[in-house]
């Protein structure tokens, strides 16, 4: 079964698209967010054990299958970069459209010259 | 460059990559037949080390806490960064807007409350139950989010005042550096656990990993708080002078 696995790619390469195609940087900071989601679905593809519970132990004998708490802390990691990342365009977005009047990156470009 | 052009070698490229995508994928084992060893020896051994029920909670502060440290300093300079952008050239004004409706007003002020305590709740038992500092500090910061909503930017703005909230965000990230060279001091490595561990699936459980927790989550909710700020203080007085 690697479903989970073609999920995690399509959501990558379908973000990357976006990324490469927008007219638009807040579409963009979605697309690299949808890029980002692939990251968290393979990482926790990869820690998904059949029949195990949550690494969380209370009222759960030690010893229970139990999934990768590793990948999920790597999970976390990656959501706060992403929101931070996101927070970055936005800001870069704004201040572009303060500067040039528009948030296509085409434009933006033409702009400068 | 050419939008066309762009686009063309998007799709070589990308063909490439999505075939190497494929080909590592194909060479993970099967979904759902976990086993790689790290993860396992954790599950195994956390509870019985730390006391602390919940794994990935002690992954964050504990055993991968020098990863955490890494991540809060990525969320302190990206919150500088996003307030050296909007702060340039732009007087300090505040907006005026407000909510007028009175339901919203009171069904908002309530979600203030509930919200801002599912957020302590999260965070303190973020290392025995599902929860911990950066999800509960991102729900505290969601009521502040609230306070806007139902109210006005003004009652926000007084809530988290600028200099406090950007000082918490500090104070959070400083705390956790240093507990780390408390570690170094007591038990001679940096973030090392200290204190006792305590009584297990408690909150008197993990030595200093509640410390790193509360720290994280004051770091994360005043982080969050400056975002929001910066974000309205442009967003809601000055765009109808930009349109123009």
């Amino acid at each position: 079964m690697y479903l989970p696995y073609a999920v995690a790619a399509w959501l990558f390469l379908v973000g990357l698209y976006g990324v490469v195609s927008s007219r638009n940087l807040i579409h963009l900071s979605i697309c690299l967010s949808v890029m980002q989601s692939g990251t968290y679905v393979l990482l926790l593809a990869i820690g998904y054990k059949n029949k195990a519970t949550a690494p969380i132990f209370r009222g759960i004998h030690v010893g229970h299958p139990a999934v990768d708490p590793v990948v999920q802390a790597l999970t976390l990691t990656d959501i706060v970069v992403s929101v931070t990342v996101v927070a970055l365009i936005l800001a870069f977005a704004l201040d572009v459209h303060k500067q040039s009047r528009t948030i296509d990156p085409d434009e933006i470009a033409e702009f400068q010259g | 460059m050419n939008r066309s052009l762009r686009l063309g070698i998007f799709a070589v490229s990308a063909a490439g990559l999505a075939a190497l995508l494929f080909w590592s994928l194909v060479g993970l084992p099967d979904f759902g037949h976990y086993h790689w060893p790290y993860g396992k020896l954790l599950n195994a051994v956390a509870v019985n080390e730390r006391h602390t029920t919940n794994v990935v909670g002690v992954t964050v502060f504990d055993y991968r806490g020098f990863d955490t440290l890494g991540e809060e300093f990525i969320l302190f300079t990206a919150v500088i960064g996003v307030s050296l952008l909007l702060r340039k050239g732009r007087e300090d004004r505040i907006p005026l807007d407000s909510a007028r409706d009175d339901a919203l007003r009171l069904l908002g002020l309530l979600a203030v409350a509930l919200v801002f305590v599912l957020g302590l709740w999260v965070v303190a038992f973020g290392y025995v139950t599902p929860g911990g500092g950066f999800q509960g500090g991102v729900v505290i910061a969601g009521a502040f989010a609230l306070v806007y909503l139902a109210a006005s930017y003004r009652d926000f703005h007084e809530l988290t005042p600028h200099s406090a909230v950007e000082m918490a965000e500090a104070f959070g990230v400083g705390a956790f550096t240093i507990l780390g060279f408390v570690g170094l001091a007591y038990e001679g490595a940096y973030l090392q656990n200290f204190l006792g561990i305590g009584d297990t699936g408690t909150l008197y459980a993990g030595g200093s990993v509640p410390l790193l927790n509360w720290a994280t989550a004051i770091a994360v909710a005043a982080a969050l708080a400056v975002l929001f700020s910066e974000f309205m203080k442009v967003y809601v007085l000055p765009t109808r002078e930009w349109r123009s």
